[in-house]
Parts: structure tokens; sequence; C-alpha cells
């Protein structure tokens, strides 16, 4: 086995709200072809497995897994897709490279969604067939059911929500690959009209194309790749019940559970101590305070003070989505998670240029596969 | 294992148990709209073939050229940028007789798929189409065939801007 | 750099019928509680679950590896849908397997299910969304007409028959009257019963092609040193392999299934198998067409190239035969729930390893088996090597 793995090249491409000059294919070469660059690979003598994240309904085709080798240089080579969040796909890549069979593996992850011009419809076709979808409900009124639990089980309050959304748009000003930086007061946030009560319009990331590509490798070869590894210490994902009649709303356990196998095996007995900031989902302005909490890296019931309080702002205790998240950055649907994962890595290289954090040693990358699901996963990062 | 089980489970159902109202079911349609960007190079394509073209795209270091265009040589992993005009002739690949619509509908005259080799690209390098004008019986592997283009006003830059193909008189061997 | 040793420790399976009426999450529930009943676990011991399952479209919901997770038992633990087409029944055990060799994991639950009845008017429909959306799809293309095509340039390169292809399905229609899931096992049925079915797209009828049916298959999947203590049988995955070719599919000899071969090859190398021809003793290569039986065999470089109809003729792959190949009937016989199809093949050489197959049992304790699957636009090559 490999135990130790790295993270040895990044790229991407877009990260717009619309892409029309390229096809997706297009958009996950640029990203290919930069993250080989980093790393200072060539996919075709160097890379020995491939892994994409996507969905059928988001690609508006069946058996995507068909269109994906070619512009990333996979082809005749093992390569296969998960249909899952970007950090599923890293997790997975993990794992290969840990069997000892493969060295260097490829993950990549896509959002076209201006192309999807029937999202919320076909976002509604993931709610349970019989059960759910005969109500005709926008799937947003999952996470306004959520929300609403949160707040009660934990006094977390409407200003503290919005406090997240102006904190990661005035982060993502910060940050050259993000499409929505912007500087909102709180009164703005709130100022919205309601989605589904009490998740308001300004509270729900917008979506952005774009694709990204990591390169990992095991302990020996990332040593001779590169001067600057990112470690992965941990990986960990879980998925909750997918019925919502079943759920426990107040919590995301999905998240608790995920954070759990990740710490343990990065050994890290008090998270609270051992990571120096985050990238956490935040589809949703709640979702981040709700997966603080449930990451154990707050006390409970504690990230919406500490987000009024500051201590997730950038030079705060915890700096928090200093990437701007989803909501400064973009809901890239299933390549959310490596976008969380990509800043971390950025970060803990030092090359995050304006918005660099100082003296980090562990970052966290968390996702959610979005609403109806409970599902997530947790990566943990060391330079 | 299974010399030791005797019932596996799951029920079978058939049509009739459906029609009939002997399982509750229920029936649901989606609504499923794409606007797919097409990019540089299959743009290029659909641009070509409104103006009566089908366009190819050429590998320098494979010495290859292939269709449709695609923006990175699958096989040596570098851009191609050479897009080539080829010719709207080609070879019979393989061929199949359908009697039955994507979705199951019996027909009487057959649907003619065909892989088409194109003339101007390397050898087995072609693109799906069907044949026309032409008894179902007398298709061959190996036979030459040209395209029949719509009409230039109806042509929208799209792979039907191609009715099908149809035997190329001109040239068989 | 040691490798950690991996088994299929249990299995279990439900029917594969035309339509069920369970759910597919109900399909996924009772074929897991088979299996782990099989080896006497409860989910307790499970700690990664692993799905595999073919297209949304067919069940007309989107992220359907959610709706799927608690039928497939993954509440509140790690889980995994992966996916390649039809390829995914032979893959989501390999999915499994680098969960445990990663060393992440001890013990794992791999489910395949597919519920294809759901889609109206007819599951083929679905397949339309297959083809690419710009340059292909417009042309309204049929599943039939992609295997057809390659069927006809199969033939044609060769000089085989339909006649010669036939057998294939006679064969494996006969062999599954012996499994006790089968959608369409018939011990009398003939070459000329297969030539005279209704003609879909020449040179394809009827009764070359293998059913849409429902059905769901799962396996446990152990680390050694629990294995061991599970049960006095594992069958040890001893190799994997997997390729995917490009999409391009019109640019390549449909003749031969190159991907096969590379999948084949990674197998074997880390199986540590120099002449498959003699190493293997059972082999269930992916057969939802009978020339694709055929087609497969010579991919896995298990017959020359256009010789594999002559090993049929030959009686070679006869359950009986030097080469088994598919005596569980595969699919044109138990029929063809996409993922769940694949992992039907894994099950059978588990169970044909142990000596468990009952009616459909290889002669001579077969130690090593091959299972193969195939998918996407005739792309993607799978394959498990396994053996006592």
């Amino acid at each position: 086995m490999n135990e130790r793995v790295a993270i040895v090249g990044i790229g991407w491409a877009g990260f717009r709200p619309v892409t029309p000059e390229v096809s997706y294919k297009e958009l996950m070469y640029a990203a290919a072809v930069r993250a080989y660059a980093d790393a200072g690979v060539d996919p075709l003598r160097d890379i020995d497995s491939f892994i994409t994240v996507a969905e059928d309904f988001h690609e508006g085709t069946s058996i995507f897994d068909e269109y994906t080798p070619d512009q990333l240089g996979a082809v005749l080579k093992p390569m296969h897709t998960i249909a899952g969040d970007g950090l599923h796909g890293l997790a997975a890549a993990y794992m290969l490279v840990r069997t000892g069979q493969f060295s260097i593996v490829a993950v990549e992850g896509h959002s076209k969604a201006s192309n999807i011009l029937t999202l919320p419809e076909i976002t509604a076709y993931a709610q349970d067939p019989v059960l759910n979808r005969p109500l005709r409900l926008n799937t947003h009124f999952v996470a306004g059911l959520e929300m609403n639990r949160f707040l009660y089980d934990t006094g977390t309050s409407l200003e503290q929500c919005a406090a997240v959304t102006a904190k990661n748009r005035r982060n993502a000003l910060d940050n050259p690959s993000a499409a929505y930086g912007a500087d909102l007061t709180l009164a703005e946030v709130m100022d919205s009209q309601f989605l589904a009560w009490p998740l308001s319009r300004h509270q729900v990331a917008e979506h952005a194309d774009g694709a990204i590509v990591m390169v990992l490798a095991a302990e020996e070869t990332a040593r001779r790749l590169t001067d600057y590894p990112v470690w992965i210490l941990g990986a960990g994902w879980c998925s909750d019940s997918p019925s919502l009649e079943n759920r426990d709303w107040g919590q995301a356990v999905y998240a608790h559970q995920a954070a759990g196998m990740a710490y343990r095996q990065a050994g890290i007995r008090s998270p609270q101590a051992a990571i120096d900031f985050a990238e956490v989902d935040d589809t949703y302005a709640y979702k981040e305070l709700q997966s603080l909490e449930a990451l154990g890296l707050v006390p409970a019931g504690s990230a919406g003070l500490l987000t009024e309080e500051g201590a997730t702002q950038p030079d705060g205790e915890l700096p928090v989505n200093v990437s701007g998240g989803s909501q400064g950055m973009g809901n890239l649907l299933d390549a959310t998670g490596l976008a969380r994962a990509l800043e971390v890595v950025v970060q803990l290289r030092g090359e995050a240029g304006p918005r660099q954090l100082k003296d980090i040693q562990i970052g966290l990358a968390q996702s959610w596969r979005g609403v109806p699901t409970a599902s997530g996963a947790v990566v943990i990062l060391s330079n | 294992m299974t010399s030791n089980i005797k019932n596996f489970p799951g029920t079978s159902l058939s049509e009739q148990d459906i029609v009939d109202g002997k399982v509750f079911s229920l029936h649901d349609s989606m609504r499923a709209d794409f606007g797919w960007d097409t990019g540089v190079a299959v743009g290029r394509y659909l641009a070509a073939l409104k103006e009566g073209v089908i366009l190819g795209a050429r590998c320098r270091h494979c010495r290859k050229t292939v269709v449709p265009p695609r923006q990175v040589c699958e096989w040596c992993y570098r851009p191609m940028s050479d897009y080539v005009p080829l010719q709207d002739t080609g070879i019979v690949n393989t061929f199949s007789l359908c009697y039955v619509t994507w979705d199951v509908q019996r027909i009487k005259e057959p649907e003619i798929p065909a892989v088409i080799e194109i003339d101007g690209a390397s050898p087995l390098h072609g693109i799906l189409h069907k044949l026309g004008e032409i008894n179902p019986q007398e298709v061959r592997i190996g036979m030459r065939v040209k395209a029949v283009w719509k009409p230039t006003a109806e042509r929208i830059g799209a792979i039907t801007d191609i009715l099908y193909f149809r035997p190329n008189l001109e040239k068989q061997p | 750099m040691s490798k950690r040793k991996v088994a299929v420790v249990g299995a279990g399976m439900t029917r594969f019928v035309r339509r069920a009426q369970e759910t597919g999450k109900e399909l996924s529930w009772q074929a897991v509680r088979m299996a782990l009943e099989s080896c006497e676990m409860t989910m307790d011991d499970i700690e990664a679950v692993c799905l595999g399952t073919a297209p949304d479209a067919f069940d007309g919901v989107h992220m359907k590896g959610e709706y799927l997770s608690d039928g497939a038992g993954a509440w509140r633990k790690p889980y995994m849908r992966s996916y390649v087409g039809g390829g995914t029944g032979v893959f989501v055990p390999i999915q499994a397997w680098y969960h445990i060799a990663s060393g992440l994991f001890d013990v794992c639950l791999v489910v395949a299910e597919e519920k294809m009845s759901s889609f109206y008017p007819h599951a083929q429909a679905a397949f339309l969304t297959i083809f690419d959306h710009t340059t292909e799809r417009p042309l309204k293309p049929n599943l039939l007409w992609i295997f057809a095509l390659e069927m006809n340039r199969y033939m044609h390169t060769y000089g085989i028959s339909k006649a010669d292809i036939a057998q294939v399905a006679v064969k494996n229609k006969r062999n599954a009257a012996d499994h006790p899931c089968a959608l369409l096992g018939d011990k009398n049925i003939t070459v000329e019963d297969v030539l005279n079915s209704e003609l879909l797209a020449w040179p394809v009828n009827r009764l070359d092609v293998s059913p849409v049916s429902d059905g769901a298959v799962a396996l446990v999947l152990a680390a050694e040193h629990v294995a061991k203590r599970i049960t006095d049988k594992p069958v040890w995955i001893e190799g994997v392999g997997w390729s995917l070719d490009t999409a391009h599919w019109t640019n390549r000899d449909l003749a031969y299934p190159r991907y096969v071969e590379y999948a084949a090859r990674m197998a074997y190398e880390m199986a540590g198998i120099k002449e498959p021809r003699k190493e293997i003793h059972i082999v269930e290569p992916y057969d939802p067409f009978d020339y694709k039986e055929l087609h497969h065999l010579e991919g896995l470089l298990l017959a020359d190239r256009g010789q594999a109809p002559q090993l049929v003729a030959d009686g070679v792959t006869l359950r009986d035969g030097d080469m088994p190949v598919c005596p569980s009937g595969g699919l044109l016989g138990v029929g063809n729930p996409i993922a769940a199809a694949g992992l039907m093949k894994i099950a059978e050489l588990f169970w044909q390893l142990r000596g468990e197959a009952g009616a459909r049992q290889v002669p001579g304790q077969p130690k090593r088996g091959l299972a193969q699957a195939w998918g996407d636009l005739m792309q993607v090559g799978t394959v498990v090597i396994m053996g006592r």
C-alpha cells in the first residue's frame, strides 16, 4: 500500500456564469492541460488512472462516461466515472493510489450549469418520484425545511445566516476565479425575496460554469514531481437517509460522520485546534453554519454567533471560505467539492496572492451533494 | 450457495397487470431542455455543414485527419487547429437495416444507418449517418456513397443538413 | 509495496424479470439481505457500500444513486456509486476492491441494481440519449443501430455467418434453463429458432438480443484476515482491469474490441497470468447480443481474432468443454438488467469456484474464472479475475 498520497498538480478553467465559447469537452481540456503542466506530467505516459465525477441529468446525456477520456488524455486507460461530488472523486483517487497499483491518478469535475435550461425541473427529479415529487415543489423547499429546523435547534438568527453571504461574497472580490464578488451589506442580503422561507434569494448561491482537474501521486513520485506536495491526511464520506420522511433535519449528520472518518485517518483528536482554515459547503448560506458545527470546527450551536463576531473572516481565528465559497465563486454542481479543495491546495502552497492566509499547515475541504440529498465528503490536506 | 436456495426474491408483473389496475402506478414526464455550447471544434463543423462542407481536423504530429473535428488529438494530446475541408463522398464501413424506430415502433421500410468513412479523412475515420435512395437488399460494405444535402436555404448548421448518403454512381469499383 | 488481498465472501441476487413489482430500493435490499445471510453477516459488519446502476434515464430519477442508497444499505455509511455504462456490473466490485486494497476498509458491500421497466414506452428508447447530442442524436439513432453496425462489421471482416453466431444464443439460453433466476432459459432452443425470430435491425434478430429486465445482485467483499474468519472458501480477487476507448466510435475498427484487450492485459498482469487460455477455467464475458460473446472472447485473448465461432462450433465453450463460457446462461439466458447482469457473472464465478452452482456446476473443480463486462459506445472493458 502507498500510505502517503499528495496532490501534485491543479488546473482549472471557466468559473464564470456562462462559457459560451467552449464546449464542456474544451473546458475540461483547458483545465486538464493546466493541471498536467502544473504537475509536470504527460497524461499519456505518466498518468495511471483517471476519474471523473458527473451526473447524467446535469449533462443531458446518458452514460456521460462515454465522453470523458479524449480531452483528458485517458484514451485506452483505466478511467471511470463516479456519480458523486468532486470530493468523492478525490477520495476514490486517493484510494486508487493507496492500493499500490497506481502511482499517479487524475480527477476531474466540471459544471456547464449554463447549458441546463430546465435546471429546477431536473433537480426536482431527484426527489422521491412517488412520495415527494407529486407535490410539485421547487426543491429549494428541502433547504427551507432544513434551515428552519437548524435555526430552531441552535437559536441561529436570520442575520447570522445573511452574514455568511456577505462575508463570502466580499471574500470573492479578492479571488480572480470568483464570478460573484460583491460588497453587500447585511441589510441588502436580508432584503431579498423569500424562495422557501426562511431561505431568501440572496442566500442561495448562483450557478457557474467551470472545470477543475487535480493530479495525485504516491509519496515517492510526489516528491520527485514537486517541491510543494499537498498531502492528503484523511478522506471521509457518508450518505444519510435520502428519504425526507426519515431525516434528522437540524444536523448535517453526513458531514459529521464524513469528518469523523477523515479525522481518524489524520490522527486528529481536536479539530478545532488542528484545522487552520476550512472551505465548507455554502450552497445555501445557513449550510456554512450547519456544516461548521457538524464538522466539529466550532462548539455546537455557536457557528452563527462566531460568524457575527468575525471569527470566520480571513483575519479571524478560523478563516472559512476565503475563496468566496459557492456564494462567491458560484455553485459548480458536481465540481463544487473540487473547488473547495482547490482553494485549500492553493492556500497551502502559498499561491493565493492577495487572499493568502499566513502560517497555515492544515486545511479542510467539505462538500454536500445539494438538495434533496444528505450526502457529503470531507478531505483534510496539509503542506 | 445457489444450490441451497430454492426461492429467489423478485415478483414478476406483466404489462396487463398495470393496464388492469392490479398494481398502483404513477406516470410522469420530465421536461429536460438543454442548450449545449457547441464550442470551437464542433461549432466549426456545424458552420461548415451549413455551407455544404464536411469538415475534418488534422493532427500534424500523428499525421491523421479525423472527423468530426476536435480541439485535442486523443492520441498525442496535442491541440489540433488545422481544420481541413473533406469531400462529401465516402465508403460504407458498416451498415444495418433497421425495422424498429428509436422509440420501438415497427416500420415497414427500414432505416439504413451506416458508418461512412469520409474521403479525405484517414482510413477508418467516419461519421454516423443514414443511407437513402437505395434498395436495402443492395447495400454493401465497401460501396461508395455521396451526401445528399438539404437545399442551401434550409440548412441550419446541423448534421441533418445532410439528408442521407446515396450510392455514388460516378465511382463504383 | 505490499498489496492487500481481497476476497468475495458472500453473494445474493433476485430473479431477473421483465418487470418487477418491487421498486429499485426493494430489489437492492432483497439482494443485499441474501448476500449478508449467505455469509452470516449484518449491516453492522459492513464498513462501506459501493453501488452500480446504469442510466438514471431508466428510472426517471436524477441522482439515482442517492435515491437507491437506503435500499442498498448505505444509511449513514460511506457510499459511492460508480458508473461505466454496461461495464458497471463488473466495475463496481473493482471499486469495492480498491476500497479494501487501499487499507481504508476491511468489509465492503457491493450492489448492482437495475429497474429498466419504469421507462415508457420501452427502456430501449432511453438509449437515444447516449449518442452525441450534437453530431448524432438529431439522426434519431437507436440502440439497435450501434450493435447491428458492429455485428455486421465483425461478420464481414472475418466471414462469420449468422448461424455461427446464433450458436452462442442457443448455448446460453440452454445453460440458463439451469439458473433459478433466469428469464429466458430454454432447454430446447435451436439455431433455427434464433435465425427465424423477428428481424429487428439486420443482422440482428430478436433472439440475438438479451431482454430488458429488472433485477439486483449483491456481494460482500472482505480483506484477507476478515475473509478467512468468515468463510473457509473465500474466492480471491486476483486481478482487475479496466479501459475506456475514445468516444469517437465511428473513428475505430468495430471488428475488434481493443479496449477489452487492454483491460484484460491489465488484469492478467496483476494476477500473474501468462497463458490465459490454459489458466482461466471459466469465462463469463458480457453477452448482451450473441455476437458480443465471440467479440469479447477474442478481445480477452482467449481466441484468435475471428476464431471464436470455431471454439463454439467445436463444443469447447460448453459447460463440460475445455473452456466453459457463460455457464450461468449469460445475459442472453438469465436476463439483462444492465448493471446487475455484470455482477451476476461475478456471483456466478463465486458459486462455481466454491462448487455451489448446482445444476450449472462446471465439472473438474475449476480454480480460476474471469468475468468481463462492456459498455458505453462500444467503448469500455472491465475485467475481474477470481480464484480459489
